[in-house]
């Protein structure tokens, strides 16, 4: 036993001076805290590739998205600050927003003028109020992937490129006939981004909107379509976050995800897949672009530097590196080189065709819910898992749900959102 | 008898492959890659070519060593804290009839009724305000309230196994209470206190949760790999596991023989 | 004599730490659970109870409690009755045995999923005996019962070792001399068992019995690794709510059921694992 102690003893010394040593030479560095990015390739990719230019030294440190809030919120309340940036989509930031914060960047914005970013991002960015809260960072969007394999079974005359749900529906149940197996395949695992497949992708393409039309007949005729859909989908679909593990592993053959969560199966094996853009409906093909964003914390130690890390972060030639390493695509005008690998270009390709196309209807991403972003999410996963799930019927679940989110959407006023009409004052559930 | 001894190596063997076969199937998805991991049907053997790359590539990624050392640092404390809190505690429970004992025991068990996870807000407020926020002590501290309740439960139920007429006869010959303690209690119960020094490491080194919510740049390895092979690919998220698997094993290896130290003793 | 004020001496130092370092933050949450808009009110009670997984969560937490306690119990009882027989390599079985103290619950996840998804080492060993004639899945919301047993198995490999190393402790403080008595006596080896051994060994079974519960109440990584949406269990339930829906105060109510659960079950432990004074 006093060996045992003895080793642990002299351990714990050398690692007290080991410790004492890496701190001193990371006391100057800025801290950027980001919820993208997390993998340990891309993670790595931004330290040694992504942020070899920047003039500071940058400590990147990544975050789970649902802890960040807390995490600010602790900050706040504490003495000590340590966060400079902070990178994340726009409804991680959102909830920082009630909390106060997130420093007002107007003069920064007013410094990237000339790169071209999208007069729509940038109004994303001030999430409503007078202010820029946050600089558009990187964007990105949902797309479909299938196997080659997949191809034969397409219903006769359809587009890849410019498919119908139901021959979505159809060409499943092609698969199913056939090989016997259930082999599409959607991200409903408690990680998974199912949510966002509704809010953006199926509602505005059967409806027209989101919010407004959440129980209408149009909406009822959708969920039961996607009952129906359901019966060719691999039941193991509540147990997937990211569709590019079943899809390199043969489990599924079409599947629907966001991109940077598909890009390790096109990257492995570019030529056994296709990548498309989602269907479309009776209403339009509606799709939902993502938003990653950069700001500044209220009592950031080093605020020069952050705002200069953001400048560095938007400028053409690292959003282009950004791209190659991760997936997601510049928000400022740059153009991809044509040496892209063949994995990230299908990719890229497909966000195109879709943001191309000439029913393409975007669906925004929730504006002014603040913390409450997550219960509205919560209101779609609800209904799928009681309708499609539990085989509930839609017309009454729909009403019941369409109470929680009439009291959520009074609760925090949020105006309507893209594609659903603007109206003054809080949105209505029709 | 060689019918009966045979069928209980058996079962000594069965438990052990039980104990040991998911080990070896981590290990071979650690070193298969993706391949091991993504294929049907699955294959038993470590395929021709090992790659310990995606192990490689974890240890060459900044900061996991100084995580490691973080992460000794706190499960050291934690041991240390657990130990030196919960040892008198727990012989306060065994020895004495008080007023007061059932309740401390179910505030003890409280301590671990309520999921950590829930806590975090609230903790890291308290941790900031404490300057305890973002250094390995803070979480060495916060590990030993996970600890303690088995600390304190555990040393008590080995204490209550001790007959109190060891202590009186020391007692009798001269000894101090305290004495007592020190040269007749403890040196007994020293399987139990090696127990609890195991379970409050293996404890602190495991946890992910409560490390990661009190660290910004100091974070433990286990909540710096964690925390990040959650979005990773099969085959590293195999390593990143394996890779963590060894330090508990290995400690719990090196105190082994503590846990048997007393069959001479008790056989009086 | 020993002074009266000596074991208040004794544990002061642990419950001034907890107090510190626990009980204040878990006086503010529990406040919160308790609390909606700044009044006090059970309204987040009464969401929580109207969720569409309240339910569910409670049946299932129940449910594995129940089933995988016992047979811990059980099982570790056996491991260290059988620990007592063997001779050479005793440490290395008992090390060997201990191992899954070691592992991460995400990591036991991890491999326990390896082993029951669809294309894992089950189905493939399944498929070489001939079992099979393909992929099957286990562990999807169309087959509930396989999914709780592969739940079942997975926390029995992974936490029975817990109650192995406490009853392993305690199963070396009993002297020889008792069990040698009992077999002068001409007790069977059962006898020697239920007679000598378990009672001796009841403070131990209390403790175990006690921190399994309370840790089983609250597990929920490798439900997650395995069920995911399709088992939802009290702690994972808590979870969302804290971190998906950021609603703390129903996030706290589930916590302060959980509390009161645990607590419930270790005041009956208490009660009926009693060891009388004059053992002690």
């Amino acid at each position: 036993m006093r060996n045992v102690l003895a080793w642990l003893g002299s351990t714990l010394f050398t690692a007290g001076l080991l410790t004492t040593a890496a701190d001193a030479s990371r006391a100057e560095s800025l801290v950027f805290l980001s919820t993208q990015l997390r993998p340990i390739e891309e993670a790595q990719n931004m330290r040694k590739v992504i942020l070899k230019d920047f003039p500071r030294e940058v400590d990147y440190v990544t975050e789970q998205p649902p802890q960040l809030p807390v995490r600010i919120k602790a900050e706040q309340q504490g003495v000590t600050h340590t966060i400079d940036v902070v990178g994340a989509l726009h409804g991680e930031l959102q909830p920082l927003v009630p909390l106060d914060a997130l420093v007002p960047l107007d003069d920064l914005a007013g410094q990237l003028n000339g790169r071209g970013i999208p007069d729509q991002l940038m109004t994303l960015g001030k999430f409503g109020t007078a202010h820029q809260l946050y600089i558009p960072w990187m964007q990105a969007s949902y797309i479909m992937v299938a196997n080659r394999e997949a191809l034969p079974y397409l219903p006769g005359g359809a587009d890849i490129n410019a498919l119908g749900y139901d021959q979505l529906a159809s060409w499943a149940s092609a698969i199913q006939e056939k090989t016997g197996k259930r082999l599409l395949g959607f991200p409903a695992g408690p990680q998974g981004l199912m949510h966002r497949f509704f809010e953006g992708f199926l509602y505005p393409s059967y409806t027209g909107g989101v919010v407004v039309p959440f129980r209408s007949e149009a909406a009822e005729a959708m969920w039961a379509y996607f009952a129906l859909l359901w019966k060719s989908v691999n039941p193991n679909s509540t147990s997937y976050n990211f569709m590019q593990e079943p899809l390199l592993s043969g489990d599924v053959w079409i599947g629907f995800d966001h991109i940077a969560r598909m890009l390790d199966a096109l990257r492995q094996k570019p030529d056994e897949f296709v990548a498309f853009p989602a269907p479309s409906g009776p209403k339009g093909r509606g799709y939902m672009p993502v938003l990653a964003g950069l700001a500044v914390v209220k009592g950031a130690p080093e605020m020069n530097g952050a705002m200069a890390l953001i400048d560095y972060l938007d400028q053409p030639e690292t959003q282009i590196l950004t791209a190659r390493s991760v997936g997601f695509f510049p928000v400022v005008k740059a153009n991809l080189p044509p040496d892209l690998k063949p994995g990230l270009r299908l990719g890229a390709n497909a966000i195109e065709k879709m943001q191309s196309a000439k029913d393409a209807l975007p669906a925004l991403l929730p504006i002014g819910l603040g913390q409450r972003g997550g219960e509205f999410d919560k209101v779609f996963m609800d209904t799928f898992q009681l309708v499609v799930l539990r085989g509930q019927k839609p017309r009454a679940v729909l009403d019941r749900e369409a109470e929680t989110l009439r009291r959520l959407m009074t609760e925090t006023d949020a105006p309507c959102w893209q594609p659903d009409p603007p109206h003054t004052g809080a949105c209505q559930v029709q | 008898m060689t019918l009966r001894r045979a069928a209980f190596i058996t079962g000594i063997v069965v438990l052990c492959a039980w104990t040991s076969v998911p080990i070896y199937l981590i290990a071979l998805g650690a070193v298969g890659g993706r391949t091991v991991v993504n294929s049907w049907p699955k294959p038993f053997l470590p395929p021709a070519d090992l790659s310990f790359g995606t192990m490689r590539e974890f240890l060459d990624i900044s900061g996991v060593w100084s995580s490691a050392f973080y992460s000794v640092e706190a499960a050291v404390l934690c041991m240390s804290f657990s130990i030196l809190l919960g040892v008198p505690a727990g012989y306060a429970l065994a020895r004495f009839v008080f007023p007061g004992a059932t309740t401390y025991r179910l505030l003890i068990v409280l301590t671990r009724a309520f999921p950590v996870a829930i806590l975090a807000l609230p903790l890291t407020v308290g941790f900031i305000r404490l300057g305890l926020y973002d250094t390995p002590l803070g979480v060495g501290l916060m590990h030993t309230t996970l600890a303690l309740p088995f600390a304190v439960l555990v040393s008590a139920s080995l204490f209550q196994a001790i007959p109190r007429e060891l202590e009186e006869a020391a007692w009798v010959f001269g000894c101090s209470p305290v004495r007592g303690f020190l040269w007749v209690v403890l040196p007994l119960a020293l399987p139990g206190v090696a127990a609890t020094a195991i379970f409050a490491f293996v404890i602190s080194w495991n946890e992910v949760f409560a490390a990661s919510v009190l660290t910004v740049r100091h974070k433990t390895l286990t909540a710096y790999l964690l925390s990040v092979l959650s979005e990773s690919p099969l085959h590293v998220q195999f390593a990143g596991g394996f890779v963590l698997i060894i330090p508990s094993v290995l400690f719990i290896f090196l105190v082994r023989k503590r846990l048997f130290s007393m069959w001479g003793i008790a056989n009086r | 004599m020993r002074a009266r004020y000596i074991p208040y001496l004794l544990i002061a130092p642990s419950l001034g730490f907890l107090t510190m370092l626990f009980f204040v933050p878990l006086a503010q949450t529990i406040a919160l659970a308790f609390q909606a808009d700044g009044i006090w009110s059970t309204e987040n009670f009464a969401r929580m109870a109207v969720d569409l997984n309240f339910t569910d969560a409670v049946v299932n937490t129940f449910e594995i409690v129940i089933i995988v306690v016992p047979l811990q119990l059980l099982l570790a009882l056996a491991m260290a009755m059988m620990l007592q027989h063997v001779r050479a390599g005793r440490d290395i079985v008992l090390w060997i045995w201990s191992i899954p103290l070691g592992i991460s619950d995400l990591a036991a996840g991890l491999v326990w999923l390896a082993i029951l998804t669809d294309k894992g080492y089950l189905n493939t060993v399944l498929l070489a005996l001939g079992v099979l004639s393909g992929p099957q899945s286990w562990l999807t919301y169309e087959t509930p019962a396989t999914l709780l047993a592969a739940i079942v198995v997975a926390e029995l490999w992974r936490a029975t070792a817990i109650v192995l190393v406490i009853l392993v402790s305690g199963v070396q403080l009993i002297p020889k001399e008792y069990g040698e008595a009992a077999e002068v006596f001409g007790a069977t080896p059962w006898q020697r068992f239920t007679r000598v051994t378990l009672p001796l060994l009841r403070p131990s079974i209390q403790t175990a019995l006690i921190l399994r519960t309370v840790l089983a109440f609250e597990m929920f990584a490798i439900v997650l690794s395995i069920g995911g949406r399709n088992f939802p269990v009290l702690v994972s339930e808590a979870f969302n709510w804290q971190y998906n829906q950021q609603d703390f105060g129903v996030a706290a109510a589930y916590a302060v059921i959980v509390m009161g659960v645990s607590l419930a079950a270790t005041l009956v432990y208490l009660r009926v694992l009693r060891t009388p004074a004059e053992q002690r």
